[in-house]
């Protein structure tokens, strides 16, 4: 079977082409950027407004989880008999999965903010918008970036099931080659979709590393020693 | 024709409403099953990590890994990894099972972290053998952290299962299919309710497993929910 | 003209009454303390001054304005506050925490980073710290830059609720003085709230006590609480040994100041059967000679007795007392501004010197 996977990477005729490997992963990366933009553009906003007043966590919570519970393969499916376009569907589908991740990672994070340091900054004369973009958010940006990466986490395994409704993307590998029972197109296709989901990860781990105030690193740090001590 | 009437239709067929109980079954089956195997893992690797330092670090990164192979994929190469076929049942119950322990392992290794080293001093200066101490006195108190996990793990298995439909193994999931050739709403809208609802259910019956592991904890502060993934 | 608190009620919305009715006038340029038992509405009070918590009902005058004439966040930038923990922003350097206000207010970078490295100097600490982040400090170092950040905007008015409690008792002792230092030279108009009454009466000009449910049971200088405590809520809070802390405030210049033998070290003393009070070159106190003690050759530190406190002349009595009851001879060593040892007292002496005064400890 190793067989199989390694003449299927070594064919030339997979890496070019509609059905080939560079353009089924720039799909792919195509819609989970998409979907995490429009994503992030309605979820971070509202998980900062609920952070900041503290009004309506308990309702986005709630909601949270029961978005999560959405089981994505019906979702989609629904979606694309209501529109009849995959990419529609698609796209949608991958939004919606992709927000309650995003919330809860904005919200939790502001929630995390030692209140001290909120209230201390009060003292001292801060308004409201200087208060949440100078104190609370890079206080609270690893915990939203970790919101993050579960989102794009998400978006490439979803994305993958979204083929289903004709969509492109390296979903086509595994769904075409289980048609086919084609093993070598299955297994490529996964290691693929693995492969990508990893790289995007390790690749969103370097930009939080890059954001996060050292302070706020150093005090985390101070508080696992603590912890572990 | 409304929705309405399609779905009254769908409903009032026998082997429609058959086909409805013998997925959901098989649903719980296939979530409920890779639940309980997976905080068994997740709390045997957990106890590796806590007594064995040293391979904290690895067990870490391989969960991590685990978590970040999308679900499509994993079912698709789990057959070829330990030689099972591709449409049994089995596929799925291991891969959920792994993203379950994957999950788990952090807040198993974090709970197990904040159990006051004063209790465990005092459980072992009393006479407690390692592996008892672990059993009776460090896991019951990593309960109230664990159990946040497991809601989570619980409400995300119950919404993958349906994506095991696409390889012929999806309790629910195969309504989704199954609509989604046949043009049908009625069986999908049907699923997704299902799927919430069980999601649901499920979630409660663990908050009630909780109160009734953790009667100390009633009386103190409830613990603060974990970040959900 | 200070801070006046008039007819303050302060209700939350769960109809929990933090603060009833006060009336209180904060002399400029003096420390007050609000002090009382957990919950008894001292935050409250405190955080209505700069109107992070609005009252119910009553006003507040600063500098005689009704503060709702201001804005919040201007009236915040012109009061400094510390909190417990320091409430330090983990992501921002040391001397960008001190800065913080002077920033607020428009001030230019350079200006507000060369104020900041200025007051890391007055609160005592070291230059390089500057350049640290908060999680890298100790709580006591930590305390001090809240100090600092409270400061620099070089407000009239500090408020200070509980900021050393967190830190171990020996720091904490050394916060105190650091603040007590501070306030001779500059000389703010301080509002501090503490539950620990031994810091109140240390620290305070002024000593507000509040009993829970927010009312004002006494308010005075820590001598007249601490002697003529109004009731029996207040006589427990200030505690058992009032009696004993109020001679803090009783001069001591009664005392009669007794001589001493004195025995030099690095001298060759004779026997004696008498304690002897052995002295450097300075005069300053080594320890104590006991009686009938032999010593061969030249006397050295290392076979002295390790003597009591000290007792400075011109401090109030209580240091007397305790320098007298301390020692292993019974004799409390005095010394003068210099440290020179000038003679002895006895705890009777004290005793009567306390029992004859006309003032009076804790009738
Ligand atoms: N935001 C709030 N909402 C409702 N009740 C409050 C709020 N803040 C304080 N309280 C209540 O008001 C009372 C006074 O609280 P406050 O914080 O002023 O007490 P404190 O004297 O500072 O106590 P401590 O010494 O414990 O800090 C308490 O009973 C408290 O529970
Ligand atoms: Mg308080």
């Amino acid at each position: 079977m190793i067989g199989e996977i390694i003449d299927w990477f070594t064919n030339s005729a997979n890496w070019q082409g509609e059905d080939g490997v560079p353009t089924r992963v720039l799909q792919h990366l195509g819609y989970v950027l998409l979907s995490l933009v429009i994503a992030t553009v309605i979820a971070v906003p509202i998980g900062l407004y609920v952070g900041h007043t503290g009004r309506g966590g308990v309702l986005l919570v709630g909601s949270g989880n029961v978005i999560r519970a959405l089981p994505t393969l019906g979702l989609v499916t629904f979606l694309f008999l209501l529109f009849t376009d995959s990419d529609i569907a698609a796209i949608i589908g991958l939004v919606v999965l992709a927000i309650p991740p995003i919330l809860a990672g904005t919200y939790a994070g502001l929630q995390a903010v030692d209140r001290s340091v909120v209230d201390a900054a009060e003292g001292m004369g801060m308004r409201g918008g200087q208060r949440l973009w100078q104190i609370e958010v890079p206080i609270a940006l690893p915990i939203v970036l970790g919101g993050v990466r579960n989102a794009v986490l998400q978006l490439v395994a979803t994305a993958a099931v979204a083929a289903y409704v004709g969509l492109g993307g390296l979903g086509r590998y595994l769904l075409d080659g289980l048609a086919i029972l084609d093993y070598g197109e299955v297994a490529a296709g996964a290691i693929l979709t693995a492969l990508l989901a990893i790289v995007l990860d390790l690749v969103l781990a370097t930009v939080q590393r890059a954001l996060v105030p050292r302070g706020v690193r150093l005090a985390e740090a101070g508080a696992k020693k603590e912890v572990s001590a | 024709m409304s929705f309405f009437d399609e779905l009254g239709q769908y409903l009032s067929s026998a082997n429609n409403r058959e086909q409805i109980v013998d997925t959901l079954a098989e649903h719980c089956y296939l979530a409920l099953l890779p639940l309980v195997l997976g905080i068994v893992l997740a709390i045997l690797v957990g106890w590796l990590g806590n007594t064995w330092p040293r391979a904290r670090g690895v067990i870490l990164v391989v969960s991590n890994l685990v978590y970040t192979v999308p679900s499509l994929a994993l079912f698709v190469v789990i057959p070829s990894l330990i030689g099972t076929k591709m449409l049994d049942s089995i596929n799925v119950v291991v891969a959920l099972t792994l993203y379950t322990a994957a999950l788990l392992v952090r807040p198993v290794l974090d709970a197990l972290d904040a159990v006051p080293p004063a209790v465990i001093a005092s459980a072992t200066a009393m006479g407690y053998r390692p592996a008892r101490r672990f059993l009776t006195v460090e896991l019951p108190l990593a309960v109230p952290v664990l159990a946040a996990g497991v809601r989570v793990a619980s409400v995300s298995n119950i919404s993958l299962v349906s994506v095991g439909a696409l390889i012929g193994v999806g309790g629910l999931g195969v309504l989704f299919t199954d609509g989604f050739q046949r043009e049908y709403f009625s069986p999908i809208v049907v699923g997704i309710a299902l799927t919430l609802v069980l999601a649901l259910v499920v979630d409660l019956l663990l908050v009630l497993l909780r109160r009734v592991l953790t009667p100390w904890d009633r009386a103190a502060a409830p613990v603060k929910e974990e970040v959900p993934a | 003209m200070g801070i006046e608190f008039r007819g303050i009620t302060k209700k939350y919305p769960d109809g929990t009454v933090a603060v009833d009715d006060l009336n209180l006038t904060i002399e400029d340029g003096t420390i007050t303390v609000l002090v009382g038992p957990s919950g008894c509405g001292k935050t409250t009070s405190l955080r209505m001054i700069n109107r992070m918590v609005e009252p119910t009902s009553g006003s507040i005058l600063l500098e005689g304005e009704d503060i709702r004439d201001s804005d919040a966040a201007l009236l915040r930038r012109g009061i400094g506050y510390v909190i417990q923990h320091a409430g330090l922003f983990p992501h921002r350097t040391v001397l960008s925490n001190i800065a913080t206000v002077p920033l607020l207010s428009g001030w230019d970078k350079n200006k507000a980073k060369k104020r900041a490295a200025e007051l890391l100097e007055v609160v005592g600490l070291p230059a390089e710290v500057g350049k640290r982040y908060p999680a890298q400090l100790s709580g006591g170092q930590q305390q001090r830059v809240g100090v600092a950040r409270a400061l620099a905007a070089d407000s009239p008015v500090l408020l200070m609720d509980e900021p050393f409690s967190a830190v171990d008792p020996v720091v904490r002792e050394g916060l105190q003085d650091e603040l007590l230092r501070l306030q001779s030279q500059l000389g703010k108009t301080i509002v501090f709230v503490t539950h620990d009454i031994d810091e109140a009466v240390r620290l305070g000009d002024r000593v507000a006590v509040l009993r829970v449910g927010g009312k004002l049971a006494q308010y005075g200088t820590p001598a007249e609480v601490l002697r003529q405590p109004v009731d029996d809520f207040v006589a427990g809070f200030v505690g058992k040994d009032r009696g004993y802390r109020g001679l803090s405030f009783l001069a001591a210049d009664d005392v009669l100041v007794e001589d001493v033998p004195t025995v030099r070290v690095g001298s060759k003393p004779e026997g004696s059967d008498g304690w002897r009070l052995a002295v450097n070159d300075a005069g300053e106190p080594r320890g104590w000679l006991a009686p009938g003690s032999v010593v061969d050759g030249e006397l050295v530190e290392g076979e002295l007795l390790a003597g009591g406190s000290l007792y400075q002349q011109g401090t109030p009595i209580r240091g007397a007392l305790d320098a007298a009851l301390s020692s292993p001879a019974s004799l409390g060593v005095v010394v003068d501004a210099d440290g020179k040892a000038i003679g002895v007292v006895t705890a009777r002496q004290v005793l009567d010197v306390i029992e004859n005064h006309p003032e009076g400890v804790a009738r």
